[in-house]
């Protein structure tokens, strides 16, 4: 088992540098290079070259790769063409945001979509069943800037109980954090929420094709032993994979939710970085976020073999 | 076990016995009307997609055009009809090219296996280790927006999940005896692919087409809505989310009623799919135990 | 009243998904008296498996009870709660099903899931119920019985798993045991003990059961009386000895025809040796990946005659077939098809080669392409090898058809139209549209019921007669090989054992394998299975499980012969004994075993 598990993290290490090369590439094959981009219409040929040899744009794409990659890991992200501030301290700055909504998020997610996942499997073909199910299928095709909008005009614009507003100051106590997080995080949690219970009931249902879980039933067993006890553990594989996708896809939910609440993260520097075409942050967002996607599923990955009894005990 | 002739079919096809549902009925007329909606806007639109209509900016719904006007003082009515145009073509075209890379190189790969199934496959995998969106913003970040480069960027990001999805039905499908028979006659691959493999991977093929059809307009409508996708003064229903948020404090609907029209097409699109794929399934021994 | 269950008129149907209800069984009734073992015999469709669970009153998915009353213990379990009615199963009754690998839940410990049923039943507590437990497993004859039960499914092998079932049906102490083909899917040199450990613990512990089986033979060793069904419905009911030996319905006596013979009755006539083989196949070692599962396998098949391969699963048989058709690459060796020396690879072969050798594979339902009509199936290779389009591809289909006994209006129609026997005689057909001079047949038979097995048999007798067809004929059916075969070559663990003409292989002398095997298929005589089960070859072979890539004699593990020092080190040549049998044994020509069964 031990081996499989450094096998499989041998192969996180060589995802995550196949990432970097994506990510290096992408941003290197387009026309022009970025000293053309920092100096702009307004460019000579002189001032050009002069920007290229400072910045090192004349070396060989591998060795500025290399450079760039010694960079990263070293903590030295660049520096914005943006702003001319070192990327790592833009970063720095609007992290906690994108994290604090993520966390909250997932920490509400995860256990409840369980929990329905579960209800709803011990009570498949049944009316709460279906109801889930048709909730849910809607749920998961609505764009989540609908959902935000929505949650938005009732909670903030009508009955302004909620802010509409993600901006927290420092000196905000925790009912004021809470007014100001509650519709971001629920309209985060909403957009995985539905996915996430669906695919748990789903690869619980799966098991129940299993001889061995009509064996189970056959021996008077009630439900909910049937579904915690036997079908869970065969599902958890399944599941943890969904977990992880949910969370990472939570990357690309926080965008839309950071834009429509304004608020100051990651992914919307991310978005400003593309929209400026600001490379070297574009460049260290990705690679973050891909990182975090990497390692999440990397996780997932290792507990599903720590949880397959075959390769526990082998024979 | 089994015995064939209890539950013998009378014909396999695809479309056998359609057994159509309220809810199939339902959402594929939505489909339908919105299709309609596409072919003949420019006709039923009372006004241009960017013609400025009235003075009045936000106007609420009545006032101005049937729906109001947006943050210019354009007629929301008819730049939804137009938006839809943009919307369903841009999701088709990208959905067209996610497959017709994805299927090639996933049956492929299923078929040739060897090298050519590890290059690729190590390759979309790598593709894969990144968030969807995050991998567009990546290409619309160096190469710019232009509809182009969205509707490959897209269309490229898709065809990973199609490439798993065909490469899958292909190992599946090719391992089973009837294409055993077929190479052990000595058929060549694009027979034992166009004959044996594909006839039998259709039906998770169109729902798969459904999925990334819905998964398109959502992609597409959330880079419109960072203003990433669509550029004005096109109608694109993602883009007047985008223009017209600001008004939604000023009592204005002309952000909801683009971003409802997304969510009845994306839903109604992912009901059909479920009643296609839900057609095939049974009971489970949990609901024996209660009877 | 002594009857633990009695049912009344039972009806269930079942619907396929998105179909509407069929009736499945059409009105059953039968009654099993305490410590009685009664049969459910009959075909697939019979109902026999439906009826059998519904005496739990448990309907599969996908089916319902639709009428008559199911009396368990003096009360209509049909008229309690569905609450109540559950209560009942893991207490009162309990279930064996037909692959212990399948129902025991990967995830959990096995004592655990034995226990789990009284346990929760409330029968006992934790401890007690384990020791009860244990004593089941030594009753059981298990290896380890009190360490057993904290390993995992997948660390213990088929046979004892099958019996761990059993103990797990049992430790509830249940009036009424339901066994649903619990032997089926073993061995024959496994399902001796399986079959004999059943047996035991049903007498032992005075239990009432419903013994559900298509095998005539198992039945004839374990049950009282015999029900046999066909369609849904009851055809007769009686003691054993009088259903075995006076069946009454015409049905009845169809189904005892179409059982085999005893292999060893069987005389045959050594027919084609002189002519050139169609099949030349010469030391040929194969595998997948790191896995060698032939080793120096060498098999001739002669013009127009039958070669039979036997051999219990895993042995490599089907992978034979796969080598020779070209399916499945060799390591080493060589074949040669009609004197020609063929390529490795089906890819490399030409199409006059490809023609000459043709495959059959055993599952008839997914070697037909569902998507494809019955005349583009068998025209395809008539246009492929042969050229034919239009009106002449159509009426040789039509032939075709004739010729397999089908009507010619099946062209039409799809795979799945079609009965598993059409289906299998779809297979032949396509491979005798290549006009081959040989057809690789992989379990043909295995996957379909006694009667349209003998008549597939039958058409492959008819068709060799007439079009002077060889087969290669791949079974773990003795008693099918034997009254079909002219010669036959025994595999054990990727190695031929024995082979030679049919009549010598089925005769003494024997390898040890081979008169296990021999002595392991079931008779229709009561009282077959206390025989043989106390036999020493039965308990050594029990004793161990097969090794793929021994170092010596692959069989030496499991034999009572085995001399030690010599058998587990150095792998036994083969030998030519007279009359062209050879066999790879260590032992000395006089001290094989020789004895009749």
């Amino acid at each position: 088992m031990h081996r499989i598990i450094l096998t499989r993290l041998a192969q996180g290490v060589l995802t995550l540098l196949l990432a970097s090369i994506i990510i290096f590439g992408a941003t290197e094959i387009l026309p022009g290079d970025v000293a053309e981009a920092i100096l702009g219409q307004s460019r000579t040929e002189e001032a050009l070259a002069t920007l290229r040899e400072e910045m090192g744009l004349n070396r060989p794409a591998i060795v500025r790769y290399f450079d760039w990659l010694g960079g990263m890991v070293q903590g030295d992200l660049g520096t914005s063409l943006a702003t001319k501030r070192p990327v790592a301290d833009m970063i720095e700055s609007r992290m906690w945001n994108t994290l604090r909504l993520a966390l909250l998020a997932a920490a509400i997610s995860v256990p409840l979509s369980l929990a329905l996942g579960l209800w709803s499997a011990m009570r498949a073909g049944g009316r709460v069943d279906k109801t889930l199910a048709m909730t849910t299928l809607a749920l998961i095709a609505v764009p989540e800037f609908f959902i935000g909008l929505i949650l938005m005009k009732v909670f903030a614009v009508e009955l302004k109980w909620l802010s509409a507003s993600a901006n927290t100051r420092p000196y905000f106590d925790f009912w004021q954090n809470a007014r100001a997080l509650a519709l971001p995080v629920a309209t985060l949690s909403f957009a995985v929420l539905a996915h996430m219970m669906r695919m748990t009931r789903s690869s619980v249902i799966n098991i129940f094709t299993s001889p061995y879980m009509e064996m189970a039933a056959l021996k008077g067993l009630p439900k909910r032993r049937l579904v915690v006890l036997h079908a869970l553990p065969n599902a958890l594989s399944p599941i943890l994979t969904v977990i992880a996708l949910n969370l990472s896809y939570m990357v690309s939910g926080v965008i839309i939710v950071e834009t429509v609440f304004g608020v100051p993260g990651l992914t919307r520097l991310l978005v400003d970085g593309v929209t400026l075409r600001d490379i070297p942050l574009i460049q260290a967002c990705a690679m973050i976020f891909g990182a975090v996607y990497i390692l999440l599923n990397l996780l997932a990955d290792v507990l599903s073999i720590m949880a397959n009894p075959r390769l526990r005990y082998p024979k | 076990m089994s015995d064939a002739t209890e539950f013998a079919k009378p014909r396999a096809s695809v479309f056998a016995g359609l057994r159509l549902t309220r809810t199939a009925i339902f959402a594929g007329g939505i489909l339908l009307f919105w299709l309609v909606l596409a072919l003949f806007g420019p006709w039923i639109a009372p006004h241009g997609e960017a013609d400025i209509i009235s003075t009045k900016t936000f106007a609420p719904i009545g006032e101005g055009g049937w729906l109001g006007t947006d943050k210019l003082g354009r007629d929301v009515f008819s730049r939804l009809i137009y938006g839809v145009r943009t919307t369903l073509l841009l999701a088709l075209v990208t959905t067209v090219i996610s497959f017709t890379f994805g299927v090639t190189l996933g049956f492929a790969a299923a078929i040739l296996k060897g090298w050519f199934d590890i290059v690729v496959s190590r390759i979309v995998e790598a593709f894969m280790a990144f968030p969807s969106t995050l991998l567009a913003l990546v290409v619309i970040g160096a190469f710019g927006t232009s509809i182009t480069v969205l509707v490959l960027t897209v269309g490229l990001v898709l065809s990973t999940s199609v490439f798993r999805v065909s490469r899958a039905l292909g190992y599946d499908i090719g391992v089973m005896d009837f294409v055993e028979a077929a190479r052990a006659r000595g058929e060549g691959t694009w027979w034992i692919l166009t004959r044996e493999i594909l006839p039998n991977s259709m039906a998770p093929l169109i729902a798969e087409f459904g999925l990334r059809f819905t998964f398109s307009i959502l992609f597409l409508s959330g880079l419109s809505f960072l203003g990433l996708g669509v550029q004005e003064p096109a109608a694109d229903w993602g883009l007047m989310v985008q223009e017209n948020v600001g008004g939604l404090f000023l009592g204005s609907s002309a952000a909801l009623i683009p971003a409802a029209c997304i969510a009845s097409l994306t839903v109604s699109m992912n009901l059909l799919v479920d009643w296609f794929q839900q057609r095939q399934q049974g009971e489970t021994v949990l609901e024996k135990i209660d009877q | 009243m002594s009857d633990i269950l009695t049912i009344k008129n039972l009806r269930v149907e079942g619907r396929p998904p998105g179909g509407t209800y069929v009736p499945i069984v059409k009105g059953v009734s039968l009654n099993v008296a305490k410590g009685e073992v009664l049969a459910l015999i009959g075909e697939s469709g019979s109902g026999k498996s439906t009826i059998s669970l519904a005496s739990m009153g448990f309907a599969r998915p996908g089916c319902r009870i639709s009428g008559g009353e199911i009396w368990l213990n003096g009360r209509d379990i049909m008229k309690l709660s569905p609450h109540d009615r559950h209560a009942l199963r893991g207490n009162e009754v309990s279930y064996v099903a037909q692959s212990a690998a399948a129902s025991f839940n990967p995830a959990l410990r096995i004592g655990k899931q034995v226990i789990e049923a009284p346990l929760w039943h409330g029968a006992g507590d934790a401890a007690t119920l384990t020791a009860t437990a244990v004593d089941l497993y030594r009753k059981l004859d298990l290896p380890n019985p009190d360490t057993v039960g904290n390993k995992f499914p997948h660390q213990v092998s088929g046979g004892q798993l099958q019996r761990l079932m059993a103990a797990m049906a049992m430790s509830c102490g249940p009036d009424l045991l339901i066994l649903d083909e619990p032997t089926t899917a073993l061995d024959v040199t496994t399902q001796i003990e399986v079959l004999k450990a059943f047996k035991d613990i049903i007498r032992d512990q005075g239990t009432a059961a419903i013994y559900v089986t298509h095998d005539l033979a198992v039945v004839a060793q374990v049950a009282d009386r015999i029900l046999v069904l066909k369609n849904g419905e009851m055809v007769e009911e009686g003691p054993t000895a009088q259903i075995l030996h006076d069946p009454q319905h015409e049905y009845t006596r169809t189904l005892m025809a179409a059982v085999r013979p005893a292999p060893h009755l069987v005389d045959h006539v050594d027919a084609s040796a002189a002519q050139a083989p169609v099949i030349s196949a010469r030391n040929i070692t194969a595998g997948y990946g790191a896995l060698t599962i032939l080793s120096d396998v060498s098999v001739d098949v002669p013009a127009a005659s039958v070669v039979g391969v036997i051999g219990e699963s895993g042995c490599g048989k089907s992978t034979l077939a796969r080598v020779v058709a070209g399916l499945t690459p060799l390591r080493e060796g060589e074949i040669k098809l009609d004197g020609k020396v063929a390529a490795p690879s089906v890819k490399d072969r030409p199409r006059d080669t490809l023609k000459d050798c043709q495959i059959v594979f055993q599952m008839a339902d997914t070697a037909l392409n569902p998507r494809q009509r019955i005349g583009d199936i068998l025209g395809r290779p008539l246009e492929f090898y042969q050229g034919l389009k239009g009106r002449a591809r159509l009426d040789k289909v039509g032939e075709l058809l004739e010729l397999v006994d089908l009507p010619r209006s099946f062209a039409s129609r799809f795979p799945g139209e079609l009965s598993g026997g059409q289906k299998q005689r779809i297979n032949l057909a396509r491979a005798l549209a290549a006009d081959p001079k040989v057809i690789l047949c992989d379990e043909v038979t295995s996957a379909l019921d006694t009667v349209v097995a003998a008549g597939v048999i039958d058409l492959l007798k008819t068709l060799k007669d007439k079009l002077g067809v060889a087969y290669m004929f791949i079974s773990h059916d003795l008693s099918t090989v034997a009254s079909f075969a002219d010669e036959v070559v025994v595999l054990y663990a990727g190695r031929v054992v024995e082979k030679g003409p049919s009549k010598a292989v089925f005769s003494p002398p024997f390898h040890p394998y081979t008169k296990l095997l021999l002595s392991s298929v079931p008779e229709m005589r009561q009282g077959w299975l206390e025989g043989v089960a106390d036999t020493g070859e039965a308990k050594a072979a029990s004793a161990g499980s097969v090794v793929i890539g021994a170092k010596g004699c692959p069989f030496s593990n499991r034999c009572t012969h085995v001399i030690s020092g010599t058998c587990d080190t150095v792998a036994p040549p083969l030998r030519v004994l007279s009359d062209g049998l050879e066999i790879a044994c260590h032992l000395p020509t006089g001290e094989l075993p020789d004895r009749g069964l």
